[in-house]
């Protein structure tokens, strides 16, 4: 590509700044020399992101948007159409994995202090994807009208009842009707496959434009743009092209196997995935005897259920989502990376990993069982929310307080 | 172009007040938009009342009828439970229907309803809105140990008395939902009232 003797190339970049923006954010992309596993997942989430676009807009072509037909419609692709349930199964098994890509991504950031000056922005957009995720997910559950997505639809709807003076007429104008009715259906078709797809595809472009305008993070959280050779190249950094291309290829294709094999063998995940009650259609009569949501908004169930008041459940439950966008303003340690900050830190964040994941567990679960038969669902879920805003709210005098180690220079291990 | 001579001040103004119009014509292109997302005239058409035949309901059993497209649990309680009601006030949040929005005048009442026995109830649990469960016998519950029957949701585990009130440790806040109803012999029916007859 440097060659510029190339005249359809020049005649191009004459015109378009082809070649310069490749150089920019692939070739002359320098990204740190160190990265390791947990830098596979935002290559991972990119993948995940087309899987759901390419299939998504293939199921369209089969699925019937509307309260009399969308149920069938899916059985349709499932059994009529060539290679539907190929299809549907890849969208459905995608979302897990999109998640599971997109938390795993979350979680190096907080390990690494990705979020971090100078990388608010990146990490605003990245929560903006998160959010915007969440809803998409949500809204795609509803469209095959089975008893899960209809009565997951009420609660969450319901959420909005909540405010105080607007609640009710809030959630008739989401619903589009006195109750969850083909008119909820509809738009969030719409909603589902157009606006919100766009939505993200943008925060996407918007979180690469900031990350290549400051550089990537790496494990040890040094800056490798301080040392640089004489023409400028970080002495830290490799051209993301050819490099990091090559080396996400790795990843991808070990995450493709983990992936087609939950796909083909295990593609409702147990339940956790697409729930038995979901395969009886949408009846608005009687609730399903256990409800619960696919297992990605768990731990954010479990903060609403473990509240007994109404409103102050859907607050907390807000406030979970809302104060992970203050993070960088939370953290005020002096270094970057777990590797380097004190001994608080590096006990709370894996321990806050575990909490997480249990909380997203217990979303799963009747709020009345017990946890390893140990301790009631609820006692647990009310101590592990705690926990949760603890971490958060707690960050600011912590990590001040704590004795950081020194930073080294330059990145330790690599290639 | 020169900048010399710019009325910085012109500018602003013809800046502030090219955008404030601007911002009201996007406030008025942004109302069919939002307004398109109200029930349609079809959805708001869709409140025909429903009549249902109660001659076979047995005392103590319940029924679910459909009103507007949304379930309403009917119970004809026995005198053994309309006679437990009274004791429960201390463990019910708004034992005396202090929220007149959730029931109509003539079901301001001790027992929630017109006849003492008729008990009409709409299904939809006033928390998150799922249709809680009719558990009637009197016996210990997983949910509550000194369970006296009633109503019990299965999403967040918010608890019912037999005249839908709530219980004291439930997420949901109000009594269950007493709809307009008016009996013609043994047809209910369920959306129309004298008063909004």
């Amino acid at each position: 590509m440097s060659n510029q003797k190339n005249p359809i190339m020049g005649w191009i970049d004459d015109r378009l700044p082809v070649t310069v923006t490749y150089e920019k954010h692939m070739s002359k992309y320098y990204a740190p020399k160190n990265f390791n596993f947990w830098y596979f997942f935002g290559v991972l989430s990119m993948l995940m992101l087309v899987n759901q676009i390419l299939t998504g807009i293939w199921l369209t072509m089969n699925f019937t948007p509307s309260a009399d037909a969308a149920f069938a419609s899916v059985e349709y692709i499932m059994r009529d159409v060539e290679w539907g349930w190929l299809l549907r199964y890849l969208h459905s098994t995608g979302a897990t994995f999109f998640f599971i890509a997109i938390y795993l991504h979350m979680f190096r950031a907080v390990l690494y202090g990705s979020y971090q000056k100078p990388r608010e922005l990146i990490w605003l957009f990245g929560m903006g994807i998160y959010l915007a995720l969440m809803a998409e997910a949500f809204m795609g559950y509803v469209l095959p009208w089975g008893q899960m997505s209809y009565w997951g639809a009420q609660v969450i709807i319901s959420l909005f009842g909540a405010i105080p003076v607007i609640g009710d007429d809030l959630t008739t104008w989401i619903r589009g009707d006195f109750l969850i009715s083909g008119a909820t259906l509809n738009r969030f078709f719409a909603l589902h496959v157009i606006a919100v797809p766009l939505v993200i595809v943008a925060l996407v472009v918007l979180h690469l434009l900031a990350l290549h305008e400051v550089g990537s993070n790496n494990p040890d959280g040094v800056d490798i743009k301080k040392h640089k050779d004489e023409n400028g190249v970080p002495l830290d950094g490799v051209p993301f092209h050819p490099f990091y291309t090559v080396h996400d290829m790795v990843g991808i294709v070990v995450f493709l196997m983990v992936f087609c094999s939950v796909m083909f063998f295990f593609p409702m995940g147990g339940g956790f995935m697409l729930e038995y009650a979901n395969f009886e259609p949408a009846n608005g009569l009687k609730t399903p005897e256990h409800i619960a949501p696919v297992w990605y908004f768990g731990a954010f169930y479990t903060i609403l259920r473990a509240i007994p008041d109404k409103l102050l459940g859907v607050i907390a439950m807000g406030a979970a989502i809302a104060i992970l966008f203050v993070l960088p303003w939370l953290d005020k340690s002096p270094v970057k990376s777990i590797r380097y900050k004190g001994l608080i830190s590096k006990t709370l964040i894996p321990v806050f990993g575990v909490a997480f994941a249990i909380l997203t567990w217990l979303g799963t679960q009747p709020s009345d069982g017990y946890f390893l038969g140990m301790i009631n669902n609820t006692t647990l879920a009310r101590w592990l929310t705690a926990f949760y805003f603890g971490y958060f709210l707690l960050m600011p005098f912590y990590t001040r307080m704590e004795k950081t180690k020194p930073v080294p220079e330059r990145v330790t291990g690599g290639h | 172009m020169s900048q010399d001579g710019v009325n910085n001040s012109r500018r602003l103004l013809l800046l502030g007040s090219t955008a404030a119009v601007g911002a009201v014509g996007a406030g008025f292109v942004a109302v069919p938009f939002l307004a398109s997302w109200n029930p349609s005239e079809k959805a708001k058409a869709a409140g025909a009342p429903a009549k249902v035949d109660i001659s076979k309901l047995e005392p103590g059993a319940m029924l679910t009828a459909e009103w507007r497209g949304k379930p309403v649990f009917i119970v004809r309680r026995t005198q053994e439970v309309l006679g437990m009601l009274e004791g429960l006030s201390d463990r019910l949040k708004d034992p005396a229907n202090g929220n007149k929005a959730q029931q109509p005048a003539y079901a301001d009442n001790l027992q929630r309803s017109r006849e003492p026995e008729l008990l009409v109830l709409l299904g939809v649990c006033t928390h998150l809105g799922c249709a809680p469960k009719f558990y009637a016998e009197v016996k210990p519950e997983p949910f509550d140990a000194d369970w006296k029957g009633g109503f019990f949701c299965p999403c967040h585990g918010s608890r019912f008395d037999m005249s839908g009130r709530v219980f004291n440790g439930s997420p949901a806040g109000d009594n269950l939902l007493v709809p307009p109803y008016s009996l013609d012999g043994d047809i209910l029916v369920i959306g129309i009232d004298e008063e909004t007859a």
